[in-house]
């Protein structure tokens, strides 16, 4: 069985981990560099991105993630996850693992107070998926080789490159499951592609 | 077509306070503060006019702060900032909502506007976070609206040890209904004086509907910690981090413990050298008119 990690140093953590075992996946909470050499993709979860990055920093997990996402291993990340993942930031002169091939706003659909849910049509996922944004960041723009797979009002809310995977918004709130057995599904391509190379 | 979207939903107001779980939520009194805090990995943080252990000292009604240091606060950090309305005050809480501050909590901390009855916070489009020593207390509070809870302990005093009742208190209690028949519930609902539904739901989620931080006399890492080892979803730190020696030191060594709360190897290095905590304070010094945490009913 495949085993996916989901990021915990903060954060929406145990839904997710909830939701990967749900999916009939193996569920493996990464505190630190050894749990991240055992799983074979990670979620980056939401939560507070500024502070996942200095708990990042103080145990030495940032070059190790970088790592991770060249190595060609799937990642994940919703709303404070994708600003982690993202190559770059408005209004900020650095990035964190940089990967994603993106320009993120933080923020940007404003305070707790303008936080919404919606339905969404996501392609290849569903027609119909419970999308929850709270203090949701926006991907400004993507790179040539980022699919967009959801968009809200003309906005991008998710998209995918290579085995990179993100979104503004937190499926891990709902009972839908189907977003986590799509990167599930990603994982099994990515570990039988591994076996081929 | 464009799909309908809602704000101010309870999976959006709940969800909020999923986002700030495994995080430390820290008092604040300016932008300055704020800025340490937001630097040394703060979740979110709490903008008033005194910590508790002022207010304990300065005595008097203690009311919402003054709106420009929620604004200062606010226009200083980009991490999210709650703010405390006084126990019923629904214009307070108004005034903070119309700011446009993340959440509300209507907090024992002040001087309760309302001695009979808590906010209808359901009819709010903020979320709000409500104190407990209790299930009852809890249960209620979450009837009312509330989208999280923290247990009370006893704020200012830089003593855990109420704290850590309320935390052992309300999990034991929880445990309690899970087991319980359902045919029982509805004189436990009565003996707690909690609302039927909302044991119905934690009975059959197998724990609260809502995150339940801790808060009220956490003052070191290793405090923190034991409140995570409790089962806490995180915890608030009031006067703990701006009362210590080392502010600095005190609010990341928190947040680290926060993090690895059973890495006993590393609290000893989170722990080490961080300077003077606050100054507690021994409960049973306290006289019953000092006990915040006997506001609220």
């Amino acid at each position: 069985m495949v085993k996916i990690g989901v990021l915990a140093l903060q954060g929406a953590v145990s839904e997710h981990i909830r939701s990967i075992e749900n999916s009939g996946a193996d569920a493996l909470m990464v505190k630190n560099i050894n749990d991240l050499a055992l799983v074979d993709g990670l979620i980056l979860p939401g939560g507070e991105s500024t502070t996942m990055r200095k708990l990042i920093d103080r145990f030495e997990m940032l070059e190790p993630l970088r790592q991770f996402a060249l190595n060609g291993k799937p990642m994940f990340g919703t709303c404070a996850g994708l600003i982690l993942l993202a190559k770059e930031l408005v209004g900020y002169d650095y990035s964190h693992i940089g990967a994603l091939e993106a320009t993120i706003e933080r923020n940007f659909y404003g305070r707790q107070v303008d936080s919404f849910e919606v339905s969404l049509y996501i392609k290849g996922v569903a027609a119909d998926f419970p999308a929850v944004f709270i203090r949701a960041p926006h991907i400004v723009n993507v790179g040539e080789n980022v699919e967009i797979l959801a968009t809200y009002r003309d906005r991008i809310v998710m998209v995918r490159q290579g085995y990179l995977l993100g979104c503004s918004f937190h499926p891990e709130l709902t009972t839908d499951q189907r977003i986590t057995a799509y990167f599930i599904e990603m994982v099994k391509e990515s570990l039988a592609n591994e076996l081929h190379v | 077509m464009i799909p309908t979207s809602l704000i101010g939903t309870d999976r959006v107001k709940r969800g909020m306070a999923e986002m700030q779980k495994g995080g430390v939520i820290m008092d604040v009194i300016n932008a300055e503060q704020a800025k340490i805090a937001e630097a040394a990995g703060a979740v979110a943080v709490m903008a008033l006019e005194r910590v508790p252990s002022d207010i304990r000292a300065a005595g008097g009604v203690a009311r919402m702060a003054d709106p420009h240091i929620m604004e200062e606060v606010m226009g200083a950090v980009t991490i999210p900032v709650m703010a405390k309305a006084r126990i019923g005050h629904i214009t307070e809480a108004r005034i903070l909502e119309a700011m446009g501050v993340d959440y509300i909590d209507e907090s024992e901390v002040l001087t309760p506007a309302d001695e009979e009855y808590h906010l209808r916070k359901n009819e709010f489009i903020v979320p709000f976070v409500c104190g407990c020593k209790d299930l009852g207390e809890a249960a209620r509070r979450i009837g009312e609206g509330a989208s999280m809870l923290r247990t009370k302990g006893e704020p200012g005093t830089g003593n855990i040890v109420e704290a850590v009742r309320h935390l052992r208190k309300v999990n034991g209690q929880v445990r309690k209904i899970v087991h319980m028949s359902e045919d029982e519930l509805m004189t436990e609902a009565k003996v707690l004086g909690a609302p039927y539904d909302v044991l119905l739901q934690i009975k059959h989620a197998g724990k609260l509907p809502v995150v339940n931080f801790a808060a009220g006399g956490v003052a070191t890492p290793a405090d923190a910690a034991l409140m995570m080892e409790l089962g806490a979803d995180g915890v608030f730190v009031g006067s703990g981090i701006f009362k210590s020696e080392n502010p600095e030191r005190f609010a990341k060594a928190i947040v680290e413990a926060t993090t690895h709360f059973r890495d006993y190897k590393l609290l000893v290095e989170i722990s080490k050298e961080l300077g003077i905590p606050m100054k507690g304070i021994e409960i049973s010094r306290l006289s019953a008119v000092e006990r915040m945490q006997d506001r609220g009913w």
